[in-house]
């Protein structure tokens, strides 16, 4: 163990363990408060922080090299965007149902 | 870069055949190791599409019928649900704790975290079943069964939510709960699998891929959970 010790991993997967309970809990408690319209902003917030650690610490996107990786990641992301944007922009300004 | 090449002039010359965790078709084993990488996060960009399609309509449903949406929301109980997060919260750490372990060669810590990851799987399973068993007592299922009569909209006393919209709730909260949960037993079956070939001794600090594509898989399992929780059971829960 002790010659892995140098690149031991171990701290930052147990910050980022108490950091994702953490959320969870102040996800959890901020929802009891009324932020009028904040609220969902604030969950969501929480919400892609928690992912964020997850994906750059857990799944190990921090420190990844390769180009066509990150080319998969960030046009993921894009095309979510474009998804939920659009559709959003259309349903949010139109008088429908 | 010199490096690199110096290993696949090595890594072609002996065919792969003196190592059996390298296939032939690949020049190094870290090419082997991104290729497999870069396809699973392939498969995961098809699987945010997929589940990204289910969130769009409850966006869409949530903008127009917020009352009765946060009305439903609240009859759900948020407590189980946080401790599911968490639970899943604990599975990924055991999870990355698993590859650790492989890569330091401590097999009976990396079965261990396996094992571990595998309860946690269940446990959120038994929760969630505990979940619907209610839902199920309490007729929010949506179908002819369903009901929601006189439920108040949280913050307007006055108001009752409308059912049909809050069946509307009901039928994303089991599609989106029941697919992650499909998910969930998919990954455990993964798990099972990984478990066996561990068990086996195939993994080394030299070879452990699969514990980290299925580790993507299951990671990606939590992130939805991230945002189902607060999405689904914390909408508009102030007194």
């Amino acid at each position: 163990m002790s010659v892995h010790a140098k690149s031991s991993p171990l701290k930052t997967y147990f910050a980022v363990w108490i950091a994702l309970l953490f959320g969870t809990f102040l996800t959890y408690e901020v929802a009891k408060i009324d932020l009028g319209p904040f609220n969902a902003a604030v969950a969501l917030i929480i919400a892609t922080t928690k992912a964020l650690l997850v994906a750059l610490f857990f799944m190990h996107l921090k420190g990844a090299g390769e180009r066509l990786l990150k080319l998969v990641v960030i046009s993921t992301i894009f095309f979510l965007f474009i998804l939920l944007g659009l559709a959003m922009a259309d349903y949010g300004t139109r008088g429908y149902h | 870069m010199s490096d690199s090449s110096v290993v696949a002039v090595h890594g072609e010359a002996h065919g792969g055949t003196d190592d059996p965790a390298l296939r032939h078709h690949f020049a190094t084993e870290e090419q082997q190791r991104n290729a497999s990488s870069l396809g699973m996060w392939i498969f995961l960009a098809t699987e945010v599409m997929f589940f990204g399609g289910l969130f769009c309509s409850y966006l869409i449903y949530r903008h127009w019928y917020f009352g009765d949406f946060a009305a439903a929301s609240k009859s759900i109980d948020a407590a189980l649900g946080g401790t599911n997060t968490a639970v899943l919260i604990c599975s990924s750490l055991t999870v990355v704790l698993a590859i650790w372990a492989a890569q330091t060669a401590q097999r009976t810590l990396m079965l261990a975290m396996l094992i571990l990851t595998m309860l946690f799987g269940l446990a959120f399973l038994g929760i969630k079943g505990k979940e619907y068993k209610d839902k199920f007592d309490e007729h929010h299922v949506p179908g002819s069964s369903f009901s929601f009569e006189h439920e108040q909209i949280p913050g307007h006393p006055d108001q009752y939510a409308n059912p049909r919209h809050a069946e509307i709730f009901f039928a994303l909260y089991f599609i989106m709960t029941g697919l992650h949960a499909l998910h969930m037993i998919v990954g455990l079956g993964v798990f099972t699998w990984l478990l066996t070939m561990a068990w086996k001794g195939r993994f080394t600090p030299h070879y452990h891929t699969p514990l980290e594509i299925g580790g993507l898989y299951w990671h990606f399992v939590d992130i939805v959970w991230i945002y189902l929780f607060p999405l689904l059971y914390l909408i508009d829960r102030h007194p």
